[in-house]
């Protein structure tokens, strides 16, 4: 049976792992491929690597940074930030990233879903969906869930859950979810956006945005529905290790990789 | 023989990510060589082919390299070999998934997988073992590798008992791993399934440079 997958992320700008709440005040985590290399021994079922610098300043992907931490995570790795065509998307592939995380650039052009799943599979095309509750109704945003990009700042006037169905039907193999009326609060996820989402496509789905401690990813994937469950800064100060959220989804009856079952351990 | 490890040629034909398989074949030991072109791919020990994607823009760049005979001719002679994912689907006949014609070394077709709660089948998931292979030796039993997917190689009936290594189950059971002689064909990634997935390779490496298995 396919495991649940517990996915730290890495908020990158200019080189380094930052967090901050609402993707404002920023604060230094820690190296890419070190912080990589540590959460892969420690359990993680994948790394997401966002180069949150990269759209907002108008440049690629940090290749060499990518490099050198899918050279030290032998687990899957994701990436997204400032990748703007097909030729971008082989360039991060072959840096070492196993998908491509598209954005911003995916609501302005959704024709490169279609052009980056044409070349390289829908396997490795994950469209990322940064939504938010929308204040007053709005016909819309039937679903009160509406897409924020430029890193949750500007609202685009497309509903949350009609864009995700799209993004399938472009050619999205997965979709990675993020609260960002929740992300950085530690507040749990938005499971009514989760379910929303997850009740209407096929295709795995990624919540973000909210984690405060290990009930909370199970939470995201009974009501949720989610495949997977990432989280950022709980991994990253300590407060709770994979392993510790990965016990307690088990006790929950949730299946789970885990890491002591393998080899040379 | 010199103290360098066994050669593995790796075949590039711009299926995404190189730099995985090659630094879990380097940390087996492995000397490793990206080839570009049937030419390029030498006297190795080993012959890898990687690569996610659709089949029919493979198989074009696998012409164009002029890897089509070679790979054929290798295998026939029961040379050390290691598909994964794409790299194992296009050993089969035909794919369902653009219509390709594939290199038609095992009998079957890339089908989709039927019945999967989630397509594509993205995460860890058992492989269980149908019979001994040295490539798993030292892994526990259903242990996880990691899988991204939409597509299968099915072997053909009768005949495919001779070749499924093991099977792995996503709203229905698939082939996950195949071997025929040296030749060895697994659907998920070892060179990102963590410990076991480098214990996999070492195994692979190890079985290469060590002669007949």
């Amino acid at each position: 049976m396919l495991t649940r997958r517990v996915i730290p992320c890495l908020d990158v700008a200019d080189g380094r792992v930052v967090k901050g709440t609402n993707f404002v005040d920023l604060t230094d985590e820690g190296d890419p491929p070190e912080l990589a290399e540590r959460y892969a021994r420690e359990g993680a079922d994948e790394i997401v690597f966002l180069d949150i610098s990269a759209a907002p300043e108008g440049r690629g992907t940090l290749l060499d940074i990518v490099e050198r931490t899918a050279r030290r995570a032998f687990v899957p790795l994701t990436v997204g930030g400032g990748v703007r065509s097909v030729e971008d998307m082989r360039d991060v592939l072959r840096a070492g990233a196993d998908k491509v995380s598209l954005n911003t650039r995916a609501v302005a052009d959704p024709d490169l879903v279609t052009r980056c799943a044409a070349r390289f599979g829908s396997q490795a095309v994950v469209v990322a969906i940064d939504a938010r509750r929308i204040a007053a109704p709005d016909p819309a945003i039937p679903s009160g869930f509406e897409v924020v990009v430029q890193g949750g700042r500007v609202p685009v006037g497309l509903d949350a859950i009609s864009w995700g169905i799209r993004c399938v039907e472009l050619g999205a193999g997965e979709l990675l979810v993020t609260s960002i009326d929740r992300d950085g609060t530690r507040s749990g996820f938005d499971t009514d956006l989760l379910r929303a989402i997850t009740s209407r496509v096929h295709v795995p789905v990624i919540a973000s945005g909210g984690a405060a401690g290990p009930d909370d990813f199970v939470t995201a994937i009974r009501d949720g529905g989610v495949d997977a469950v990432l989280a950022a800064s709980i991994f990253h100060r300590s407060e709770y290790s994979i392993a510790q959220v990965k016990a307690v989804m088990a006790a929950a009856g949730l299946p789970v990789r885990q890491v002591d079952q393998e080899a040379g351990r | 023989m010199t103290a360098a490890g066994p050669r593995v040629a790796v075949v590039d034909y711009g299926a995404g990510n190189l730099v995985s398989i090659e630094q879990a074949l380097t940390a087996a030991g492995a000397v490793v060589h990206r080839a570009v072109t049937a030419d390029e791919i030498g006297e190795p020990d080993l012959v890898v082919v990687p690569g996610v994607g659709a089949a029919a823009p493979a198989m074009d760049r696998l012409r164009e390299g002029g890897f089509v005979e070679p790979l054929r001719e290798w295998i026939a002679a029961d040379r050390p070999f290691l598909g994964i994912c794409l790299g194992l689907q296009l050993l089969f006949e035909g794919s369902d998934e653009d219509g390709a014609v594939t290199l038609g070394i095992l009998p079957g077709r890339t089908v989709r997988l039927t019945g999967a709660p989630t397509l594509p089948h993205i995460g860890w998931n058992q492989v269980v073992r149908r019979r001994a292979h040295r490539a798993f030796d030292g892994i526990a039993p259903a242990a996880d590798f990691y899988f991204v997917h939409s597509y299968v190689g099915a072997p053909a009936r009768p005949g495919a008992d001779d070749v499924i290594l093991a099977e792995t189950e996503h709203g229905s059971t698939f082939v996950s791993a195949v071997a025929r002689g040296r030749l060895l064909g697994v659907q998920f990634h070892p060179e990102r399934s963590g410990a076991n997935g480098l214990r996999f390779v070492a195994n692979v490496v190890a079985g290469a440079a060590g002669g007949a298995s």
